[in-house]
């Protein structure tokens, strides 16, 4: 029982919430860039928060269904269809063998989540099924799928389906700009070398509007913008967590994401908190961010209150 | 462990980094090192399932929380706690691991290139890299990759200007005073002087690796044979 790939799109990836407890042999944590939109798609099938699920970059994953199941789409706007007709995203859908799942080109958002009732099952490698393509690890022999994999998971009948209210869904960076508003705030909590970096530096990063680069992938985001460099450029390497904002010498910033490297040399401003991460992953160049500083005890508000509306969430039961 | 200071900054939202001696000094130094190693494990024991992660490196430990287990205040209140309860020396803490490497100027072309530099014969270079006790002080940039230092003063050589595309797997190098054994082909800039039989990093057996951050590493030369006898491969470079 399985999904076979017809397409697997620019860039599909296995992936569960992340692999940890590993960084002690070198090894990232990988795992869904857009968190929140992740956990909504296993959510909605009534699946482990950790499930393994396919996080589609930019669209153009297409499936045959070679069992009875059920899926769901999340994350960036973009069409599906199952065997040609239309269907919502934030939804547990049914299909049966034979069925062909197409997603198009994300129109606004650039990161999916195609979850599967039960979750694929992918042996885990390191305690976890998340791909990382530069270490070739997790997934399916460490690499992007392809077309013909094979994708096990277990046969699903029955299943209520549900559905995430329209008000609950996140809003990505694009309803911001489409309705002409603000930039996208990224919180960030200051840290690391942040004492390095002179005052009137700090006011410009904070002060200033940073544009998402077509350079910038799953291990960071390199921002462009009013130039914010360390004035003292030499350092041990160190840990760098998800979410850390290193400057290099040009002083441009790069947010480091799921797939950086567990140690590096460049000074650090702060890190941006986990949710702000989600929120980055689904930019496009020409994007523009704003930086906004916070203290500890904002980001555990932010982050209790947001767990604290997500279990309050009540999804809505679908008629089949 | 008394004598080297510990100071606990922000890393983000789930994480403290705690730098040992000067925060800003690059000197790397092998107490600095082994209190690092030492302090992972007491974090490991008063954390328990709280605990994430830990990247331990060259003058710092990245300590990473579950902040659904435990919160900010608990965390640094623990890390302060356990940084203040004196510890023995461990100076010479650390396992002592022996890694053998075929020097070659075939296989190794910059084991030439450090002799010229240096003035010293190829031989005298193997000499001194084989007889000096390295330090891991860190684990990172690839699955495996172990940095050891120091090397000798006179051997040190920076990176080359244009790194090679493909540097083979259990290659042995040398960049400025640092050494390691890349664990899988990869591209990379720094001196080749050798090859390692030996797996670095072994994604489907325990231990992964056989040297983790704090154990000590000397380097046993071999020659060709044993080299293909213990299971090393020869590339064209």
């Amino acid at each position: 029982m399985s999904f076979k790939v017809l397409q697997p799109g620019l860039l599909s990836l296995l992936q569960d919430l992340g692999r940890f407890g590993q960084h002690n042999v070198g090894l990232t944590t990988g795992g869904p860039l857009d968190s929140e939109a992740f956990l909504w798609a296993n959510r909605l099938l009534r699946n482990a928060a950790n499930a393994c699920a396919i996080e589609v970059n930019f669209g153009g994953l297409q499936l045959l269904a070679q069992t009875d199941s059920y899926i769901c789409i999340t994350g960036a706007d973009l069409e599906v269809t199952i065997n040609g007709v239309d269907k919502p995203l934030w939804t547990a859908h049914k299909v049966c063998t034979g069925d062909q799942i197409k997603l198009g080109y994300s129109a606004q958002g650039c990161r999916s989540y195609l979850s599967v009732a039960g979750g694929f099952n992918i042996s885990p490698s390191f305690g976890s099924s998340a791909t990382v393509v530069r270490e070739k690890i997790g997934g399916l022999n460490g690499s992007k799928l392809a077309a013909n994999d094979s994708l096990p998971c277990s046969k699903t009948t029955q299943l209520l389906r549900q559905t995430l209210p329209q008000a609950s869904r996140p809003l990505y960076a694009q309803d911001a700009i489409e309705k002409n508003a603000e930039n996208i705030v990224l919180r960030l909590l200051p840290g690391y070398q942040h004492h390095l970096f002179d005052s009137a530096t700090k006011a410009r990063f904070f002060h200033s509007q940073y544009k998402v680069t077509d350079r910038s992938d799953r291990m960071g985001m390199r921002l462009e913008g009013p130039a914010v460099p360390c004035p003292s450029q030499k350092m041990l390497s160190e840990g760098i967590c998800l979410g850390a904002v290193q400057v290099p010498a040009d002083g441009q910033p790069i947010v480091l994401l799921n797939d950086r490297q567990t140690i590096g040399g460049y000074p650090k401003i702060g890190a941006v908190i986990a949710r702000d991460i989600a929120r980055l992953a689904q930019l496009r160049p020409g994007d523009t961010v704003q930086f906004e500083a916070v203290d500890l005890y904002q980001a555990h508000t932010i982050n209790t209150l947001a767990q604290l509306r997500f279990d309050a969430t009540i999804l809505q039961q679908l008629e089949d | 462990m008394s004598t080297t200071q510990a100071h606990i900054k922000i890393a983000s939202e789930n994480s403290y980094i705690i730098y040992f001696g000067d925060p800003d000094s690059l000197h790397i130094n092998a107490e600095v090192s082994a209190s690092i190693a030492a302090t992972c494990e007491q974090v490991r024991r008063h954390f328990g399932a709280r605990l994430i992660d830990l990247v331990a490196s060259y003058a710092s430990l990245l300590v990473i929380y579950d902040t659904t287990q435990c919160d900010h205040l608990w965390a640094k209140n623990t890390l302060k706690t356990l940084l203040n309860t004196p510890q023995k020396n461990h100076q010479d803490s650390g396992q002592l691991v022996k890694i053998p490497v075929f020097y070659s100027t075939k296989y190794g072309p910059e084991l030439t290139l450090i002799a010229q530099n240096s003035g010293l014969s190829v031989e005298q270079v193997v000499s001194i890299h084989s007889t000096t006790e390295y330090r891991v002080y860190a684990i990172g940039f690839a699955p495996g990759f172990a940095y050891l230092g120091e090397v000798d003063e006179r051997l040190a050589t920076p990176r080359l200007a244009t790194p090679r595309l493909k540097v083979p797997t259990g290659a042995v190098a040398i960049a400025d005073r640092q050494t390691a054994v890349y664990p899988a082909s990869s591209p990379g800039g720094w001196n080749l002087i050798g090859l390692c039989p030996a797996p670095m990093f072994n994604a489907h057996e325990q231990p992964h690796m056989p040297v983790s951050v704090g154990d000590r590493v000397q380097f046993e030369p071999i020659d060709e044979q044993q080299y293909l006898a213990m299971g090393g491969v020869l590339h064209e470079l």
